[in-house]
């Protein structure tokens, strides 16, 4: 392991955001404060939704920002470089492990995922107030599962940037990000599939169920929500999977 | 200190993988077991052994397909060999990866530069990934900008370069942590005149500067006015090893004639075989009208009309007639049976 090398690769990911920073805030933030506003505000103001469901919405979205800025900042990134500009090759190249490259890539991922999260937060919670409530118990658990989701969003990318071809990314839209978004149990608690004993099952394989019930645990304890100790384990399984298996791919991608 | 690169019995089998589609999913499947096609296996390298000497300039000439960039891939950490073993200096390719990394400095078949960064970003982050500190970066990014005539553009995205700009910063971002082995994958591929005459020069200086060089070309113009030794491969092994001036000398006769009759016999080629100053006689079997045959001797025009006089006695129409100097082209047809430009 060579910690300059390292450090470097991070420097070049963080001047590249630095340059794109406007396009990576619209990307972040928009459709999150545009989901808040409509459901949060629109519709809740107009009294087809309760005032409760406020409260009840903003661990969602925060879980869902998270989620999609991981992804995102290191799943299309890699497919255009390693498919189309191959400018990974100079990291390739570059004086350090090949998986070293993979987890800087996770690193640089968590950390925009974690600043989405943390940026979300009071940004929906202005939208939104009066009337939210929020309290955060226990800060160690909160901070942990906000960890926990950035590794296993930044894991899903580098799985999904590795396996996916270029002219697959609307497919991969349709039938990966779509179904998880919908079934991520984001918009409303996990409890409230009860009524669809088998889909209620089945959402359990999507690890976004474990990050918005985890935020709903630690932010809104007084809705419905998984048990910490059931999310926390369940995230802790699925970011060792993902990181298994996208570095498996990179390896695979990196190596011909 | 200048060091050598070596390789034992390479081998690299590709296997094909099935088209779009034809697995099914839509996920890259790297190794889809069970799948209804069998996957088409590609061997690239069979069995290539090499030396290239401390500090000299060697070059890998064949045609395309003929396993030379696979040799360079599996070189500089890039492809990972079926078998055998490759080393830079003492250092075993496959098992000491970071410090061979350290050693080797690289220009790709086709730019890979970073899209996301300026030119001189480009230059200084890759001196950065080899720990290089900053006033030292910033100078060799200056020096080497210069050299490579890209200083007005420095500030630019790559974005917007010309083939020959991308190519001349690929070259001097292989030199910034200034490597001990370099590695040109058809360097002048797509270059104008006056930008290969530029690269030359500065393979050569860097050369002098004791370091050692290993470029792949089927241009053989280039391998002969850049390389001391040369390597032909074909079909993923060396056919031919040596200075440019030995493989030439290795052609019998060195000039080559090549002839199509109307028709062509037994009789004829025989009595082609006893001209004064005639080698080898091959008798082609070329598709399409008439039948060709290349004759190996070592003088070229003045053959020309003894032959069109054995032609006519023996009844053949001749229809064409070509002569090629001694060359490595001539070389590599002898060896393969086939152009390098094919």
């Amino acid at each position: 392991m060579n910690w300059k090398t390292f450090a470097a690769m991070l420097a070049r990911d963080a001047q590249v955001a630095r340059r794109n920073a406007i396009q990576l805030v619209l990307q972040t933030f928009l459709q999150p404060l545009l989901f808040v506003f409509i459901f949060g505000k629109v519709m809740v103001g107009s009294g087809y939704l309760p005032p409760e469901y406020k409260s009840l919405l903003l661990p969602g979205i925060i879980a869902i920002s998270m989620v999609f800025t991981g992804i995102w900042a290191v799943a299309m990134p890699l497919i255009a470089e390693f498919q189309w500009t191959h400018e990974i090759e100079d990291r390739l190249l570059a004086p350090i492990g090949v998986a070293w490259i993979a987890v800087e890539k996770v690193i640089a991922g968590m950390l925009q995922a974690l600043v989405a999260g943390l940026v979300v937060i009071p940004l929906a919670w202005l939208v939104l107030r009066p009337g939210i409530e929020i309290s955060i118990a226990s800060p160690l658990t909160f901070a942990a599962i906000l960890v926990l989701i950035a590794t296993f969003s930044a894991c899903g990318g580098l799985a999904l940037g590795c396996s996916i071809n270029q002219q697959h990314i609307g497919l991969m839209f349709g039938m990966v990000i779509t179904p998880m978004i919908f079934f991520g149990c984001a918009y409303y608690p996990w409890s409230a599939l009860k009524t669809f004993p088998l889909m209620q099952k089945l959402v359990l394989i999507n690890p976004l169920v474990y990050a918005s019930e985890g935020m709903r645990a630690t932010l809104v304890p007084q809705f419905p929500h998984l048990p910490v100790t059931a999310v926390l384990a369940a995230l802790i399984f699925f970011d060792v999977l993902l990181l298994a298996v996208g570095l498996r791919q990179f390896d695979k991608k990196a190596v011909g | 200190m200048a060091i050598g690169v070596r390789t034992q019995d390479l081998r690299k089998v590709y296997s094909a993988a099935p088209p779009p589609g034809a697995g099914g999913g839509f996920i890259a499947r790297a190794d889809a077991k069970g799948g209804k096609q069998p996957k088409a296996e590609i061997p690239a390298l069979d069995g290539l052994s090499l030396e290239i000497l401390p500090g000299e300039i060697f070059g890998l000439l064949g045609p395309n397909g003929a396993g030379k960039s696979t040799t360079v891939g599996v070189l500089t950490t890039r492809v990972r060999p079926t078998s055998g073993q490759a080393w830079i200096g003492e250092h075993e390719v496959w098992k000491e990866q970071a410090r061979v990394k350290h050693l080797i400095g690289v220009v790709p078949q086709r730019p890979n530069l970073d899209f996301s960064l300026t030119a001189r970003e480009i230059l200084i982050f890759h001196a950065a990934y080899f720990g290089i500190g900053s006033r030292l970066r910033n100078e060799r990014a200056d020096a080497l900008l210069e050299k490579f005539k890209l200083t007005e553009r420095a500030q630019q995205m790559v974005r917007g370069f010309s083939g020959g700009m991308m190519q001349r910063l690929s070259i001097a971002r292989a030199m910034m942590h200034d490597p001990q082995v370099l590695f040109l994958d058809e360097p002048s591929a797509g270059l104008d005149p006056q930008t290969r005459i530029l690269l030359w020069e500065i393979i050569r200086e860097y050369h002098q500067a004791g370091r050692t060089v290993l470029l792949t070309t089927h241009n053989m113009e280039e391998a002969d006015a850049l390389c001391q030794r040369l390597a032909i491969i074909d079909h993923g092994h060396v056919i031919a090893l040596g200075t440019s001036a030995q493989l030439k000398a290795s052609i019998p006769g060195g000039f080559l004639v090549r002839l199509r009759f109307g028709k062509q016999t037994a009789d004829l080629l025989q009595r082609l075989r006893s001209l004064a100053g005639v080698r080898e006689v091959r008798a082609l079997d070329s598709a399409g009208d008439g039948d060709g045959t290349d004759v190996y001797a070592d003088r070229g025009g003045s053959l020309i009309p003894e032959i069109a006089n054995l032609a006519a006695n023996a009844g053949a129409e001749l229809s064409d007639v070509h002569i090629s100097e001694p060359s490595l082209e001539n070389l590599f047809l002898h060896h393969t049976g086939r152009s390098l430009r094919d």
